[in-house]
Formats: structure tokens, sequence, C-alpha cells
């Protein structure tokens, strides 16, 4: 954690309430957000329990398993929530804007520009806390290779329609949400740390009700009170006020409320089974007795995420948080043309290729990310400067010199006055925005004295011998000059799964990363 | 003290307080709730069930499934399991101390029988602070090699061959408990005479502990072999220092006593709490966040800690570049003093000065762009 | 690497009753490599090397032999230090062989110093190259060469500090490979998580030579079992502490290297340090107990003092290389750090000491280089607590192995008990083999060690 960081969260203890650590929002954020708040059942795998989910924080839609073991009620509740979150996907699929993008012909082999559909917006996704966005991964995980009675009229226990389209879908969101600074599937408390420190540990911060009773302490309580309270206080049934924010629930609510709700709806269940009399209506009093419940856990999640998602809209938009919204849309448009394709679902493991290719896709994101978010922020730069990764200063003194070449280039000396002290070796590389935007590029070129720092100016002063006008800052400008490039760029490309070399294992066998179906036992939950 | 109390030792080993109460016994969660500090510990009963019936699955087969799944992920050339070709010894005997006995008589012959064998539930007893410490794996296979393997059963899922890291960790950490206290009692039979078949058999006990989870979303068992050699050299160091705990319990005041003085009921405590909080107070705690995930009177500890200010009450990585500064309140002192920017010499003072000032520096300008 | 017997090692045979004759141990091995590499009939060699253990002599006499045998071959390195480190070294071996210098497009992209050499062709393009029998560029820039003819073989340079993604993309550039490297020095890494590759045979962030292994176990491996560069009294506690399953040797003797100084002890902490390191080997100067933010000054100052007693007092070093005393001077001398920022506070404390020349560098920084004395600021020194950063075993293994005569570590007490109290809750992950030595077994081990060397600091 950098000493800024650290400060901050001093401050938020003293002060009693969260300190900002960002000046500006550094993530995209919708204005037409689908949230989802899942409840998973205890000890099972991906057996969901319930779950809010929707567009409209006053009207969500409420899903309920009533008894999670039971493989039709669990197919009721994932074809209900597909019912309920592929139109929403849907709804962004057709809006499209044409970009130029440059492609290998195959004939020629050469880079040739062609046009293709970015979508113009794309649907984003939240959740309340990072064990969300897990759960939205083991969902996806455990719906995509469902097959349904259409795609394989034997397969047994057929998959309600769409239920593995849209497991599809959560892999590609859950997936990409691996990506640095990308915004389709955010957290909320992944968001609301990023431009929040409160007043406790980082581990503490995963609750959401704990980090907004910081971030929102009510009236007349200390943010470490308030905290305490939406983590451990209770009712006089051992109830917590405020129920984790999932997607696993509090026991004390499994073992005193829900196992017993559960057991009165087997109960009237057998009865509808057996034909007793009055069993329909005892069966409809349980389930709905099981849906209150499961909702009184929910609700206040679902309220803590939208007042969260209130806190960020009150934020200025970062300048190139757009930017990276633009790679998000990318990636929501691909995987739109690789299902309208036809192409099967993502496989369980990655090949050798794709996984060194997402690594290093990720890796030149948080560089950008990193990068961007300093240029957007001062307090984010704040902190490269403290670290030694960028100096601000103000000019003192500008000396006209000029390359060695056969037609020298302009090469001007600026010295910075700065009191900042940045790791500078040999002829480190430096940039800085200029007024129009652009980055102009220098080189350090030693200190006059302590303090009185030296750039040479390499670039963005135009071709000719003499600098453009406005390239070349003057005595009393301030300026900012950081280590780090504001646009760097991605690695080499690499081979084709096809041509995977026999370092690596070879080409890939087709038939292993086929979507072979899970195995299906006759009650494959415990 | 059971394996999964033994294994959660590593997670604070500077903690004199939990030392001393776990090495005396002290039932911490009680203490906690005698203190008003109770911690969301606790398991729900769907958890609980669908552990219990996994592992009754897996057994069901007397041992077939379990050997099978071992010596599939072994591949190491030995003999499979036939049908019908594992024992399973009878385990029941009186009292910990008598199962114990019996499990290292069953071992024993197991290995001499050179046949696959699988025990159920066993019970092996390891010394802690001076008193053992009685422990019952899930289950152990004995190998026709006379090796001894580590079964460990757990009910969180193996989804495309990966599980939950901190999951596989702390089931890690609790198996290498178990293989030390195999370890001890490997050593007794291997000092015994070789058996009537007067063929001398190594007796050890593999580093490889097998890992059954439910694979991926059904109920079937998948397996996989995790080393557990440095978990075991974790566990080695731990309970040396356990011995220390004499040391700790002498430095406190005469009659320290953790009693809660409980009634006749059994459940209610009569001491009063400010006694309690006295003697768990008399006995350092070295609290960071990540008690609480691990230590019942976590949340106690951090109110004390909190109440001092102490910064590791905000991770312990906040303390890297502080210094010897350990207070919030000194921390924001020697930050926001105004000394007109000398050096003061001590590079935690001035690091912070220098961070205090870029921080006010940008936040007294919000929305300017950062670097143009 | 744990259960990977080397066939080559050669290590067990001085542990019999035969007197250890390293040259010959060393020779044998040689040859093995060399012959698996020119006639073998697997498609990789892969040699571990401990630090000094003649990997560049090796690679260099690879690359020629392989060159006079007619195969055409290029030659990986990570940095292009270590590119221009190997062209010198084989344009210098054999003046005459045509060398080619694939470099980037960057301003000042290779060391002028081979522009000297009349053989060394340097080139951004690779097609300019074309013909040469051996062209060496950083595996940064072989990644971007497609559509090429492969090379009959390759040698990839500290292949341990590649990453498997980074092979993946030059793979494709050759038939036969041959890997060299280190692995007890520090591991690739990835600033992003790569946990969901983790136990996959071909995790992009894991090393070069994991990967190779996984999908290639039949491959020959190779182990250097000498250190010509550690001293006797070095070797068997590096061995011991960072290779516990693959020990190694030094090729001289106690006594073969000898430190002295012209000018006596002034009874000061840094001259009782420097006398228990030059009879000794090693020296521990030990501070006062106390929590400290990464930049000590009193560490700082001590190390710095250290290095100004060095000089000050005529050191002086023999060894096989000389019968004569050779002056210990600024250039054989190097300082280690974990941080750039405690070791741009040693230089500033160096330059008001007056001193110049000496090496002032972190342990990434550090690799692959040899001194005479090297002055080390613990890891662990003054830090509340240890992290996995500071555990790692290759760190402190490369601030332990860079140095022929002596090593001097500079460290606050209490580190022990830091180590004591450090929480070992590491998550597992199914299907990843375990690394050894383990970061605290291993800082224990070299801890207990220089604790018989220690002197406590009086300025």
């Amino acid at each position: 954690m950098s000493l800024i960081t650290t400060l901050a969260r001093m401050e938020a203890v003293r002060d009693g309430r969260a300190r900002p650590v960002a000046t500006v929002l550094h993530r995209h954020l919708s204005d037409r957000p689908l949230a989802f708040v899942p409840l998973t059942t205890a000890g099972e795998a991906g057996a969901p329990l319930g779950a809010l989910v929707g567009t409209d924080r006053d009207t969500p839609r409420l899903l309920v398993v009533p008894q999670p073991r039971n493989r039709d009620l669990r197919f009721a509740f994932l074809a209900d929530l597909a019912e309920e979150m592929l139109p929403y996907l849907d709804s962004y699929a057709d809006d499209v804007e044409l970009e130029e993008r440059k492609e290998t012909d195959p004939e020629t082999g050469k880079k040739v520009p062609v046009q293709v559909e970015l979508c113009a917006d794309a649907p984003q996704l939240l959740v309340p806390s990072a064990a969300g966005v897990a759960f939205v991964r083991l969902l996806g995980r455990s719906m995509r290779f469902r097959r349904t009675a259409d795609q394989d009229p034997d397969t047994p226990f057929p998959a309600p329609a769409r239920v593995p389209l849209l497991g599809r879908w959560l892999t590609h969101y859950g997936e990409r949400s691996r990506v640095p600074g990308s915004s389709l599937l955010l957290s909320l408390t992944e968001l609301l740390g990023r431009h929040w420190a409160t007043g406790q540990s980082n581990l503490e911060d995963q609750h959401l009700g704990s980090l907004l009773a910081w971030i929102d302490p009510p009236e007349g309580f200390p943010g470490a009170e308030a905290a305490l309270r939406a983590e451990s206080a209770r009712d006089a049934d051992g109830q917590l006020l405020c129920p984790p924010a999932g997607p696993a629930t509090d026991p004390a609510f499994d073992n005193k409320l829900l196992a017993p709700a559960i057991a009165r709806y087997d109960a009237a269940r057998a009865e509808v089974l057996g034909g007793v009399a009055g069993g329909e209506a005892r069966l409809r009093l349980a389930e709905n007795e099981l849906r209150e419940l499961i909702a009184s856990q929910l609700r206040p999640t679902w309220d803590a995420l939208w007042h969260g998602v209130d806190r960020l809209r009150g934020l200025p938009r970062g300048e190139r948080v757009a930017e990276r919204w633009k790679r998000d849309r990318w990636s929501f448009t691909g995987h739109r043309d690789r299902v309208r394709a036809g192409e099967p679902p993502q496989p369980k493991r990655d090949d050798a290729v794709t996984a060194a290719q997402k690594l290093s896709a990720r890796e030149t994101a948080q560089a950008q990310l990193e990068a961007q978010e300093a240029l957007d922020d001062p307090l984010v730069m704040a902190g490269r400067r403290l670290a030694g990764e960028a100096f601000a200063g103000e000019v003192t003194e500008v000396e006209m010199a000029w390359s060695e070449a056969k037609v020298p280039r302009p090469r001007p000396l600026v010295t910075v006055r700065t009191e900042d002290r940045p790791h500078l070796e040999g002829e480190v590389k430096l940039y800085r925005v200029m007024a129009d935007g652009r980055t102009q590029t220098g080189e350090f070129a030693g200190a006059q004295a302590p303090g009185a720092l030296v750039v040479r100016l390499t670039g963005g002063m135009g071709r000719g011998k003499t600098p453009e006008p406005g390239s070349v800052p003057e005595p009393g400008d301030r300026m900012c000059w950081t280590l780090f490039e504001h646009a760097p760029r991605g690695g080499p490309e690499l081979p084709d799964a096809e041509s995977t070399p026999w370092t690596h294992g070879g080409p890939p066998d087709a038939v292993a990363l086929g979507p072979d179906p899970d195995p299906v036992t006759e009650e494959d939950y415990l | 003290m059971d394996a999964r109390a033994l294994a959660a030792l590593a997670a604070n080993p500077g903690c004199r307080r939990r030392a001393l109460l776990d090495g005396a016994g002290v039932d911490k969660g009680a203490l906690a709730r005698a203190l008003g500090a109770s911690a969301n510990f606790g398991q729900s009963q769907f958890a609980h069930q669908r552990g219990n019936s996994f592992e009754a699955r897996v057994k069901a087969d007397r041992g077939e499934t379990l050997t099978r799944l071992l010596h599939e992920r072994l591949r190491d050339g030995s003999p499979a399991p036939e049908p019908g070709g594992v024992d399973t010894p009878d385990l029941t005997a009186v009292g910990p101390q008598g199962r114990t006995a019996r499990t290292a008589l069953a071992l024993r012959e197991a290995t001499a029988a050179g046949r696959w064998a699988l025990l159920d539930h066993p019970m092996v007893s390891l010394d802690v602070a001076g008193s053992p410490a009685f422990l019952e794996p899930d289950a152990v296979v004995v190998h026709p090699d006379g090796s001894w393997s580590v079964i460990e059963i757990k009910s969180f899922p193996m989804v495309d061959g990966s599980a939950d890291p901190a999951k596989v960790g702390a089931a890690a950490r609790q198996a290498a408990v178990y293989a030390l206290a195999l370890e001890r009692v490997a050593a007794r039979v291997g000092e015994l005479k070789p058996d009537s078949v007067g063929e001398a058999r190594a007796v050890r006990v593999r580093h490889q502990v097998l890992l059954v989870c439910p694979k991926d979303f059904s109920n079937l068992p998948t397996a996989e072999l995790v080393d557990v050699r440095k978990q075991l050299s974790v566990t080695r160091r731990q309970l040396a220092r356990l011995t220390r705990i004499e040391d700790i319990a002498a430095a406190l005041p005469e009659g320290t006593t953790f009693d809660l003085r409980l009634a006749d009921d059994g459940r209610t405590v009569t001491r009063p709490a400010e006694e309690l909080t006295a003697a768990v107070d008399a006995v350092d705690a070295a609290y960071a966040p990540e008690c609480l995930a691990a230590c019942e009177l976590a949340v106690h500890c951090r109110a004390r800690s909190r109440a001092t200010g102490a910064v590791e009450s905000l991770g312990r990585g906040v303390r890297g570049e502080l210094g010897g500064l350990t207070t919030v309140e000194s921390v924001l002192a020697a930050a926001l003093e105004r000394t007109g920017g000398e050096p003061t010499g001590d590079p935690a003072v001035d690091a912070l000065r220098r961070a205090a000032a870029l921080r006010a520096e940008a936040l007294a300008a919000p929305g300017a762009v950062a670097c143009r | 690497m744990i259960g990977t017997d080397c066939v080559d090692g050669g290590s067990r045979a001085g542990h019999g009753a035969e007197p250890f004759d390293p040259s010959a141990a060393a020779a044998r091995a040689t040859e093995a490599i060399l012959r698996d590499t020119l006639h073998g009939a697997h498609r990789g060699v892969v040699v571990d090397s401990p630090p000094g253990a003649g990997k560049s002599t090796l690679v260099v006499r690879a690359a020629r032999e392989l060159a006079a045998a007619g195969r055409p071959l290029m030659v990986v390195a990570q940095t292009n230090a270590q590119v221009d480190d190997l062209v010198d070294r084989l344009a210098t071996a054999d003046p005459d062989l045509p060398v080619g210098r694939l470099h980037s497009s960057d301003p000042h992209p290779y060391d002028p110093v081979l522009d000297e050499h009349p053989s060394v062709r340097t080139s951004a393009k690779v097609a300019d190259l074309a013909g040469l029998g051996i062209v060496v560029s950083t595996a940064a820039k072989w990644a971007h060469i497609k559509n090429v003819e492969p090379w009959r073989h390759a040698i990839v340079d500290e292949a341990y500090q590649m990453r498997s993604d980074a092979l993946l993309a030059v793979a494709g550039l050759f038939e036969r490979a041959l890997f060299v490297g280190d692995p007890g020095q520090l591991d690739p890494f990835s600033v992003v998580g790569a946990d969901q590759w983790a136990g996959l045979s071909y995790d992009p962030s894991a090393s070069a030579v994991t990967t190779l292994l996984a999908h290639n176990p039949q491959l020959p491996q190779h182990r250097l079992p000498v250190s010509w560069r550690l001293p006797a009294s070095a070797a068997p506690l590096v061995s011991d502490a960072f290779y516990p399953y693959t020990p190694f040797r030094s090729g001289t003797g106690h006594g073969e290297r000898r430190l002295s100084f012209g000018v006596a002890s002034d009874g000061s902490g840094p001259d009782r340090v420097l006398d228990e390191a030059a009879v000794s080997g090693w020296g521990l100067l030990e501070l006062p107990a106390r929590r400290t933010p990464r930049t000590d000054p009193e560490a700082v100052t001590a190390v710095a003092q250290v290095v100004r007693r060095l000089l000050d007092r005529g050191g002086a070093a023999v060894s096989e290389r000389s019968e004569e005393p050779v002056p210990l001077t600024a250039d054989r001398i190097a300082v280690g750090t974990a941080h750039r920022d405690q070791a741009a506070a040693v230089r500033a404390a160096l330059t008001g000491l007056g001193v110049s020349g000496v090496t002032v560098d972190t342990a990434n920084r550090l690799q692959g280089r040899e001194f005479d004395v090297t002055v080390v600021l613990h890891p662990l020194s003054g830090r509340p607590d240890a992290t996995a950063f500071h555990l790692e075993t290759g760190r402190l293994c490369v601030l332990a192995s860079r140095h022929r005569h002596a090593c001097v570590v500079v460290c606050r007490a209490g580190v022990a008990e830091l180590l004591d109290e450090h929480p070992s809750t590491e998550p597992v992950q199914l299907g990843v083999t375990v690394k050894f030595p383990d970061g605290w077994e291993a800082n224990h081990a070299v801890l207990a060690h220089l604790s018989e060397h220690r002197v406590a600091w009086r300025p």
C-alpha cells in the first residue's frame, strides 16, 4: 500500500468516515446497469438459493429456489435468470457503429482495412462483492456445457432453452472482469474501494455493508461504529441486522430460519405428491414464506449496491475511461459475433496460446490502466510522484539545442524545478501530456542543481528544424513528466493454436478441448 | 486441540495470547462470548450435511473408490487394488487412548500384510505442549509397499481440476498435522522386529496426501495429490514453539486464569467480564485483520488494537514504511506537522511529510488535469 | 526440480573416497552436454548452472561448436546487456566467427563495444543478418520475427528467468535447442494475476523450463557441478540452502583464495567485520534491533562505511588466477540491496564518502554478475514483517552468491524472531509442483551460518 493510501486510511480513522483516494471516477458506470445479487446454498457448488436481478432499483425481480437440491427447481431458476438477463444483453447487440480495422487478407497475407461493427454501448453487470464476481464465473461454468433437448434429444435431464447461452455470456463477463480496468462486470466493493479509503483494513472492506458504513455513516455515528454494526449486530433472534452481501449466507440464518422453512416446503410438497388434501395451499404458503425469507436477506444488499452506485455517480468521470470502455465494447461485440457464428462454448481450459494471449493482453491493460489513472487524476499522480515515477514542477529555463544529425532536429533543454525525487538513472525516457493532448517525449539530461532537473525534448515538436509553436514549454510553465509510457503497447503476436510449438506440447488435441458435457448423475447434489 | 486448530497456529505464530490460550486448551469461542465479542464463526447445517454425506458416499464401498483414486493419481507402477482387495481393519476401541493403540496395531498389521488397506477414521496422537492431542484423519491408506498415505476428504468442489487455493491450503496444513502424527507412529512401528514373513519393510509416511473432493458440479469424487512437505516443516516449527508457552505463562501475573467460572448449568459465565478482560490483556496479542478469519478471539483483539490506535489494525502491510511509528496518532502527527520542509533525518517521517504534502496538493485541486 | 536426477552431474564423484577433481568433473559434464547437444536424439537439452559454474563459457563453447558443425544457430537471451555480453565474448573467443547482433530500433540499441569487433554485424532487420552462422538477440526481439525459415539450432540463455509465454513466442523459430540457466535465481513474475492457469503444464507465467519439461519429460537434463566463482567458504552454504536437491561444489579449496589488508583494523565495527570476512569468507555486521522503513539511514551508512574501509585499508586478493596479490579496487566490489530506493540511498552515501566506481544495485540487476567482495543489505533488515517478496529464495540466493572472496551482510538484529513470527498460510494450487527450497528455511539457514560471523556495529 502506498504511503498516500496509508495516510488516507489514517485520516479516515481520525475523521470517522472514509476519505477519498481518487478525485475522478476511474471505471465506466453505465446509465442502465443490470444489478445482480445472488445467494448460494452453503456447501454446494453452484447451487443458487435465490437472487435479485434487474435494471430498476425499485422493482427488482426476485428469483428463489425453494429446494436447492431439486434439479427441476434449479433449472427453473436458471431459466428465469436467462429470461431476465438475455433480453438485457440483447438490447445492446444491434445498435452499432462502423469502425475501420486492419485485418490480414487470407489471400495476399497483407493487412487491409475492413469495416466492422462495434456496438455503440455495452451491457454492464454489477454485483455486490468480489465473491459475487466469482459466483458469476461459477454459474457460467455450470451452465454453458448443459445440453438442451433441442441440442440433443437423448440428453438426460435437459436444461431449459437459453440456459447454456446465458452460461456462455456469464463466462465471457467473468473472464473479461479479469482484465485490469475493464468494466463489463464490476463489484461494488472493488469500485468503492478504488475511490475511498476507510479506517479499516482491505479485508474488512470486502463487506459491502461495512464499507458503505464508512463511506456514508449514518448521522451521528462514527464510521467504525457503523461498520461494526453492519458487520455483526444481531436481533433478538440472533439474526444479522445487515445480512452478508453473499453469495454465502449467514450460518445462523441457514440453521435457524432457512432449514426449517425448507423442511416445511419439503413436507408440503410430499403432501401434494401424496395427494393429501390442502397440500397445495400449504405448498404455496411454504413457498411464499421461503421467498420472503430469502428476499429479507437479499434486499439490504440490493439497496446497498444502488446506494454505492449513487455515491460513485457523484464523482466526475475520468477522461480516459471512455477509451477503456471502448475496449469493453469491442469485447462485447466480439462475443456477440462468436455466438451468432454458432461457435461452441468456451472450453474448460485455455490452450497454451490462448492463455499466453490473455496474460499478455492483461499485462498491457494493467500498464495502460496505471498510466491512464495517473494522467486522469492528480491524486493518483501524486502516488506516482511519491514513488519516484513522475515529477512535477515549474520550468525555470529553456535552452534551444539541436541534434548532431545531417538534418539537425530540435532538442531543446528544459530545466524543471521540482521538490519531487524521481528515480532518474542514465538517459531515462520521459513523457508528458501537451496542451493539445498529445504525448511529448524527452530524456533525462542531468541535474543542474539539486531539484533542478534538465529534460531534453525529443518529440512532439513536428518535423521541421524549428519546433512547432507551443510544443516547447516556456519558463514559468508548470509541467509533469512521467517515467512511464502513456500508451504502452502490447506484446508480440503469438502463433496460432494450430502452430503451438513442441516446447508447449504441440497443437492442442481438438477432442480434449471439445465441450464435453459434465457428468450427470441421478441426483447430482447431496 | 484438533488438527484444524493445530494447523491454524501457523496463521499468526507471533501471537503470544493465542499460543498461550491454545496451548492451555482454553475454549476461545466461549471466552470471546464471555467478553462480549463473539465472532461470526459457525457452520451452516447444509454445509455440514453435505460434508458428511459426501464422505459417507466415497467410503460406501469399503475403501475401494478411495484406494483406486489414490492408485490412479500416484501412477507409480504399484499393483492396482483388486475388487475386494482392500483390507478395512476394525478400529473400534474404548476411549481415545484405546483407539490410538488400536490404530497403531492395525497400521502395523496392515504394513506387514503387504496389501492395500484403508483405515477409516483412525486415531493418532501428537504431543502438544506436553499433553497428547488426539487426532482423527478421515482415512489412512496403507500401500502394499508398506508406506502410508493420509486421505483428506473435503466437500468443496474441484472444478476442471482446480479448487479454491485458500481451502486447499488449509486442507494441506490439516493433513500435514496427521502426517506428522503418523510419522511418530511409523517410527515406533519401524523399530519393531520384522514380521513372521521375515521381511523387513521400510515404514514411511508419504509426503503427498490425497485430497478427495466432489468433481465439478456432481457428487462424484475426484482427487489430487498434494505435496505437504512445506506444511510439515511449518507444523514441526509451530509445535516446537509451543513448548515456549511455559515462558509466556511464567511472565504472567501470579494467579492469572482464564476460568469462566461456569455456573452449575455449565453455560452461564459467572466471572465478571472486567476480570476476564484483565486476564486476557495480561498476555500480548499480535492482532492483524487476518485474525478475523482464523481466531475466535479476533473481534476482542481488534477492539483493543483499535483502541490503542495500533497501525496493524489497518493491515499488516501498512507497517512497512512507517518505521518506528506504531500508532495512527503518531503517524498523523508526524505527517502533518509543519516544519518548513527541513528533513528530520528520520526517513519514515520525511516520506510521510512528502506523502501528506502531495496528497494535500492533489486534493486541493479537484478535477484538475493531473499531467499537463 | 525435485527428484530429477541429473544424468551427468558428476556431483557424487566428490563425496567418495577419491579426492574431488573439480576440473575433471566440470569437463565431464561439459562433454556430456555437448555430446547431447550436437549428436543427441532429443530436440532439447537442459542445463542447470549454479552461480558461477561457467554458464557463459559453456554457451560460448556450444555456440562455436554448433557453428563449426555448420548448423545455423540463433541465441536467445533475456536482456540487451546479456546479449551484448555474449556477443562480445563470442567475438573475443573467435575473432573470425561471423556473429549477428539483432537489435531493436530504439536509440542506443546495443553496446557500442560491439562495433569494435569486425566480425560482428548489427542490424534491426533479421534479413540483414541472413547467412551469418550465429545470430544473437533478446527473447523480446525474436518474438517479433515472423515468416522466416526456422533455425536448425538455438541456445536459450537464462532459461529459468524466461517466462513460458516468451518461449511460446519464439519456439517456432528453431528446431532444437539447448536451454541453459540457474534454477536458484529469481523466478519470472507477472504483474497481473495468473492463478487461473496455475497447475496447467503450459501456465504462461511459469518459467520456460517448467513448461518445456512438463511437455518433454524425457529431455536430457544436465548440471554443471562446480562453481568457479564461489569460494570454498561459500559454496557449501549456498548449495545446501538454495540447491538442496542439486548440490554443487567449489572449484577452489580452502586457502586458495585469500584476502588481506595493508592497513590494520582500527577496532571499529566495519573493520572488525572486514577482518572476519577476510578470514572466513562471511561477515555479519549487526545493528541494534529496530523497525525501520526501507531506507534505514543507519544501515545505509554502515554499508557505505564498510565499502569505504574496504578501499581505505588497501585490500588485496590472492586467488588461483594470480599468485601475486591483486589490489582490491572499486570495480571489484558490489553492494546488493532488495529495493531500488535502498540502492539509491547507498549510492548517495558512497558519494558522500567520496567513493566512486562501486556497483550498487538490486538483486534483479546483479543476476549473472561477479565481484571479489560484496556488501549486502539484508532484505529483512529492520522490517516489521516478512513478505513473499522479501522471503523469495532467489533474491537472497543472488545476493549471497556474487562474490569470489567474501560477502559482508549488514543487518539489524531480530530477523530470526521476525522469521519465527511469519504466518505460514500460503494458498495451495492443485497441480503446481512445490518449489524448494522454502524461503523461510533458506533464510534461516543463511542467518544461522552468518550468526557465526557476527560483529556488533560500533561506528
